[in-house]
């Protein structure tokens, strides 16, 4: 039996924009792409960490406007598609034309787990585009199975080409990956996906089993570059994948030496499970959420702790960075 | 006292809810629900005794006596329909579609400037949520951007805001620059699921161009905006006081419906019909007077 081929997007660009505070310059993209491409990653996403239209106040504020960052990636990626990853509430199909005319060519339209139906106007304006649309459930860890399957029915529905199912706050564990992906897998005639956060130290664990219950698509970053603890490191990620049989299609060594010389000199600080990171899991809040929680913490004189454990006690979704603040307020008007 | 006769266009839960705010006006007399079939809503208008019809904005424009109507109903309708159809015939349009025909309407910003209108736009739940505030501080600091964050509760986003997020996000954007006095505006919008219901909240964001008013003077200004706004959208207040680090003002505002007809979670419903009737009360105003001396 031929190995099974294993589709790998690189998010190093996007989810690892939370990590280097939107902070990356034409020339880091230009080569992160360049060489991605060249070791064969054959969706390269790049995007504020919140999507397009995410530089602002409430999630930070790009150093590089993103359309110009696209542009630079896009010269150089010749066999790969460029992804752009788009929040509805955040991003605009006026955003996506703009991401469109600046190279890229696949769109994730990512909604919180229970809200699907708020990306069918964007995955309807993708396919019109030309471009390939993907359906991205994110916080997967709030809701019951049941109810993620008809989220992801209904992305199909409006004509997604694959469904992510994100792991947003790097909650799940094995087992929880493994009931999603079968069950989504079964419910749709679409492929599947799975986006980890390592926040307990499962992050490739939590891939490798969503690709063994039948994922065709796993997302990944240099380094585990990304909000919390970071995503499932992809060099990792492609060892990890070939040892157990599967076709990666992957420049193992070449997503090292970019790794080491590219990714990890621009890092801010080292990728570890800091006590916040644990905390997001612990808590299940949104990982971008991580370095907006530690700035609050500073300018209130709070222990990090309480305050995400306020913010899962509310129940907080993606986007809702602005209530960090209304948190660490709250509590020092209690204390 | 008399009374202005009014109608309400679109008898879904927003048509619903302007109802019984207008049954306890003092300026406007509930004179017709118009649908286009025999719906829940209708029936809900017809056993409180109010005249019903479904064939629309045809149903209202026959009516002799309505002057102003409230449009519930889509962008699409207002535009091709029921915008046309009610300016030809002379009745008042307040428009809660995103159509946005007639001028952008903030009641307590801009309504005075607006009486003579034909047709006026409510802007979207959270541009009445915020453009207050960001007009406020605008005009005592000037405002080169205003960023705004609506985060509504998942039970609260009917069908026509889920299907148009850009709508909503466009639409506030550009009200907060021109409405509200921004260079430059930026709207973003969540939604939550989580239960029980969260209360609609809104955090505000400016980058304020003359630091050298003060804190105190920004400060003030806001809260007395605040003030205003609970004139008429009793659940409105203040959840985060304002801040100011360097340039940049920040204060949250959460809105509690007054449950007329959804639940007091439905802030977001309950604060952009309450501008609505608010509007429609000065204009009703301004007829009484206008019909006494005439």
């Amino acid at each position: 039996m031929a190995e099974r081929k294993i589709t790998f997007v690189d998010t190093t660009m996007r989810d690892g924009s939370h990590a280097v505070r939107h902070s990356f310059t034409e020339e880091q993209v230009s080569q992160i792409a360049g060489r991605l491409d060249k070791c064969g990653v054959q969706l390269i996403e790049l995007s504020h960490g919140d999507g397009l239209g995410g530089s602002s106040y409430t999630y930070g504020f790009s150093r590089t406007d993103e359309f110009t960052l696209m542009e630079a990636a896009a010269r150089e990626i010749k066999n790969g598609r460029l992804t752009v990853l788009l929040l509805p509430g955040i991003g605009t199909i006026a955003d996506l034309k703009q991401a469109k005319a600046c190279g890229a060519k696949a769109v994730r339209v990512a909604t919180h787990v229970t809200e699907a139906d708020v990306s069918a106007e964007h995955i309807y304006a993708a396919k019109e585009l030309d471009m390939m649309a993907v359906g991205f459930l994110m916080m997967v860890h709030t809701a019951p199975v049941e109810r993620i399957v008809e989220e992801a029915k209904k992305m199909e529905s409006y004509g997604a080409d694959y469904i992510n199912l994100a792991d947003s706050a790097g909650y799940l564990m094995p087992d929880d990956v493994k009931e999603r992906i079968t069950a989504v897998r079964e419910a749709v005639n679409i492929p599947v996906g799975f986006h980890a956060h390592n926040n307990m130290g499962l992050a490739i664990a939590n891939s490798l089993i969503a690709v063994q219950s039948g994922a065709d698509f796993v997302d990944g970053t240099l380094r585990g570059l990304g909000a919390g603890a970071g995503n499932a490191q992809i060099e990792v990620l492609a060892g990890v994948m070939k040892r157990n049989g599967y076709e990666t299609g992957l420049d193992f060594y070449g997503l090292m030496d970019l790794a080491a010389e590219v990714v990890e000199p621009i890092m801010l600080r080292p990728q570890t499970i800091d006590n916040g990171s644990l905390m997001l899991a612990y808590t299940g809040v949104y990982s971008s959420f991580l370095l907006h929680v530690y700035d609050a913490a500073k300018k209130y004189s709070l222990d990090p702790r309480d305050i995400l454990v306020e913010l899962g006690r509310r129940k907080m979704v993606g986007g809702q960075e602005d209530m960090i603040i209304d948190v660490a307020y709250q509590l020092t008007q209690k204390a | 006292m008399d009374r202005i006769k009014v109608a309400v266009i679109g008898p879904g839960n927003i048509g619903s809810d302007l109802m019984y705010k207008i049954f306890r006006s003092k300026y406007l007399e509930m004179a017709m629900m118009a649908g286009i079939v025999e719906s829940e809503g209708i029936r809900r208008a017809k056993s409180k005794g109010v005249k019903t019809t479904i064939e629309g904005v045809d149903g209202v424009v026959r009516e002799d006596d309505i002057r102003i109507a409230f449009d519930a109903t889509s962008a699409s309708a207002h535009l091709k329909f029921n915008g046309p159809k009610l300016k030809e015939k002379g009745i008042v349009s307040i428009d809660l579609t995103p159509a946005a025909i007639g001028p952008y309407c903030v009641p307590v910003v801009n309504l005075d400037q607006l009486q003579q209108e034909p047709d006026i736009n409510m802007v979207t739940c959270g541009g009445q949520a915020t453009i207050p505030v960001v007009y406020a501080v605008s005009q005592v600091a000037g405002a080169a951007y205003a960023e705004i964050v609506a985060c509504i509760s998942s039970k609260s986003a009917g069908p026509g805001t889920r299907a148009n997020m850009d709508e909503f996000t466009e639409t506030t954007s550009k009200a907060l620059e021109v409405v509200g006095g921004a260079d430059k505006g930026k709207a973003i919008i969540v939604l939550n699921p989580a239960e029980p219901p969260l209360m609609m909240t809104n955090t505000i964001s400016v980058k304020v161009k003359d630091t050298s008013v003060g804190f105190d003077r920004i400060r003030e200004a806001i809260e007395k905006m605040v003030d205003e706004v609970k004139t008429y959208v009793p659940g409105y207040k203040l959840r985060v006081p304002p801040t100011m680090e360097g340039d940049r003002v920040t204060a949250i505002v959460q809105v509690e419906g007054q449950a007329d007809f959804l639940p007091a979670y439905s802030g977001n419903l309950d604060i952009i019909n309450s501008a609505a009737v608010a509007a429609a009360e000065k204009i009703a105003e301004r007829m009484l007077r206008e019909g006494r001396n005439g």
